[in-house]
């Protein structure tokens, strides 16, 4: 399952291994590998923190310090999630990764009939700014860094995030925040996604626009290629995508007026790490390397900071079995070994529990305490890129570079990611992948510990997080409350501002943050946007 | 032929399972209409009515199942329709299997249903 094929043959024995991205492994490799790649110490690899990255984007690595911690947490109600954002950073994480319900990420408040049975089901619910005062109060904002899991209405949330981090008394140019951002990786997959393609990719441009001047230290966009493989893409599709829909969003700030040297630096990105272990840390050694190289080519840039790319690297999802659960403790823990030898900055991994909810704090816990026993104990941190060198890495890590690079060509061919997604292209070849894995797996092909081998009968119960019906209702009142007691003028009136800034192109940022200021509600700034650009029309993939 | 509607209610759009499981009944010989994300019960109960289904498959993995299953249930029984058989797949708590038969539910498939289980359960329902 996502992890490599093993062909047998009559006596039983391992014949083949394929590879996802379609790279065949061989049983053995020797310098005589490196010789036929034309393997280049300077050109391939070079020293940690030098051109093209290979090795990573810091010359100590780990050793100056470490990846961030940043476990994805949130539900129910904002003062619930803050409970928890304590209890995590009181247990030594170091950033945070907030989760945000179904009705946020699709722009509705608590009260929406659209909400009803989701609010803070899945992550916290958000209707004003009162939410981030509440979730927010006691985090020392100038001090870690906050990762905003939120992508068809990040302006909104990163202007609520601003002006309550201004009312916390910090400077909006000292925070670091991370709102994803990424609004045609959920076209893909996740399908959070509200606006059609060219007012959604507006949105996240006026994103990265603002941020160059007003926040320069958050990180405007992370681009998710996780959840694209989360949709059945091939490690070797996940970054290719990834890198492509990078690009969308480059162009659309550079039609602006600027120079890709000024803001490419706040990108990062968010991958994937289950499937097999080598084949991931080729992809992510490769991805490094291409990024530096096709910015440098296709963007001219020039700044060598700006060439880095700097990712989340988490595990789960998919990776994760609903047979079995404690077995995923195991898996967790190896993915984050990968992340770790793959030079993550920062680290999220999914509990055991989460192929059937969102986590307990005792999942939670064990997940962080996994990759801290990496960090601390086992010393993954004692040397920068351990692996360089090895034969196999190095001629898997070229191969997946060749092959990220035909997975571009092919889109670029058909006539560019917008159009791949716009069409379905993407989606169709995507859910056509998934279904092939599904097959390989109930063929015994692809093999899953739990699932087609060394299966159990019942499936143990596992103490899952209750959902509390009860959070729906205070969220409710306090919005309620709000409305009372706001200035439905103010509200009116910064509404009306925000509406003719959308019709006429202008940034939206500005004009978000005075909604916010008003206390106008996540439903009602949302409101505004789906009255002009209307909704996307999911293209049929059958 | 059966007629299936594989349908994704509410605002989730995790997506990956409603379609390998559309994908499994087409090569099952079934004739299979995706509804899209974010549909209401309402729109999916108007889908169904329209395209003439035997089956409503529900995919939910947001947690929000019983809701809406009991919303589609309802529906159905108001308009007279109890024929269409329903099946429930997704993240589904094994203490909520018995809740949603209750409703009138005929199946439902946790995450990790082997595919040809679905359709074997999908071709037993349906007389044709």
């Amino acid at each position: 399952m996502s992890t490599a094929r093993y062909i047998k043959d009559d006596k039983d024995q391992i014949l083949d291994v394929i590879y996802e991205s379609g790279i065949h492994v061989k049983p053995v490799y020797t310098p005589k590998d490196l010789e036929e790649i034309g393997f280049s110490y300077e050109e391939d690899l070079n020293d940690p923190g030098k051109f093209p990255f290979t090795r990573g984007i810091h010359a100590l690595g780990y050793r100056s310090r470490a990846w961030t911690t940043r476990q994805y947490t949130g539900f129910g109600t904002p003062k619930e999630t803050n409970e928890r954002f304590k209890f995590m950073i009181a247990h030594g994480q170091t950033g945070l990764n907030v989760a945000f319900d179904l009705p946020t990420q699709m722009g509705y408040d608590s009260d929406d009939p659209m909400a009803e049975g989701e609010v803070g089901r899945v992550g916290m619910a958000v209707d004003t700014i009162r939410d981030f005062e509440i979730a927010f109060d006691g985090i020392e904002l100038d001090r870690i860094g906050v990762g905003l899991t939120i992508n068809a209405v990040a302006s909104i949330i990163l202007a609520m995030f601003q002006t309550v981090a201004e009312k916390y008394g910090y400077d909006p140019k000292t925070v670091s925040a991370t709102p994803q951002n990424d609004i045609l990786k959920e076209m893909i997959g996740r399908g959070a996604w509200i606006f059609p393609v060219e007012h959604g990719v507006r949105l996240t441009g006026d994103v990265i626009e603002y941020c160059i001047k007003a926040m320069p230290k958050t990180n405007p966009v992370s681009v998710c290629g996780y959840h694209i493989r989360e949709s059945g893409a091939t490690p070797a599709q996940e970054i290719a995508y990834a890198f492509l829909i990078a690009f969308a969003y480059i162009d659309n700030v550079k039609e602006r007026g600027y120079e890709p040297d000024e803001f490419v630096g706040g990108f990062t990105f968010n991958f994937n790490v289950f499937g097999n272990m080598w084949e991931q840390i080729a992809k992510f050694r490769a991805a490094r390397k291409l990024w530096a190289k096709l910015l440098k080519e296709r963007y001219n840039v020039k700044k060598e900071r700006n060439l880095f790319l700097r990712g989340i690297f988490g595990g789960g999802g998919y990776g994760l079995t609903k047979a079995q659960p404690e077995n995923n403790i195991v898996r967790g823990a190896y993915y984050a070994l990968v992340a770790a030898l793959s030079g993550a900055q920062t680290t999220a991994l999914c509990s055991y529990d989460e192929a059937y909810t969102i986590p307990t704090p005792h999942s939670a816990l064990i997940s962080l305490r996994t990759l801290q026993i990496l960090m601390d104990e086992v010393g993954l941190r004692d040397t920068v890129d351990p692996l360089a060198g090895s034969y196999f890495i190095e001629t898997l890590t070229k191969q997946m570079e060749e092959k990220i690079l035909e997975e571009m060509e092919k889109i670029e061919k058909y006539g560019g990611i917008i159009k791949a997604i716009s069409d379905g292209f993407i989606q169709r070849m995507l859910a056509r992948q998934a279904y092939e894995i599904e097959k390989g797996i109930e063929r015994g092909e692809l093999l899953k510990v739990g699932v087609n081998i060394y299966v159990e009968g019942e499936p143990k119960e596992v103490e899952l997080h209750e959902y509390n019906e009860e959070s729906a209702r205070i969220q409710i009142e306090s919005l309620k409350e709000i409305k009372r007691t706001r200035s439905q003028k103010e509200v009116a009136k910064t509404l009306k501002e925000l509406e003719s800034a959308t019709r006429s192109g202008k940034n939206v940022m500005p004009y978000l943050l005075e909604c916010c200021k008003a206390y106008c509600t996540l439903g009602e700034m949302t409101s505004v946007f789906r009255e002009i650009f209307g909704e996307f029309q999911e293209p049929s993939i059958f | 032929m059966i007629k299936v509607l594989i349908a994704k209610p509410g605002l989730d759009g995790h997506d990956r399972g409603a379609k390998v499981v559309a994908l499994a009944l087409k090569e099952a010989g079934m004739e299979v209409v995706y509804s899209g994300l974010h549909k209401t019960i309402d729109q999916i109960v108007s889908m169904a009515i329209q395209e003439d289904v035997d089956v409503i498959g529900l995919s939910i993995m947001s947690g929000a199942h019983i809701p809406l299953t009991r919303k589609l249930m309802e529906k159905l029984k108001e308009l007279g329709i109890e024929d269409k058989k329903v099946f429930v797949g997704g993240v589904i708590p094994s203490k909520d299997i018995p809740k949603l038969k209750e409703m009138g539910v005929t199946g439902v498939f946790p995450g990790g249903t082997p595919l040809e289980e679905i359709v074997k359960a999908i071709k037993a329902s349906v007389n044709k």
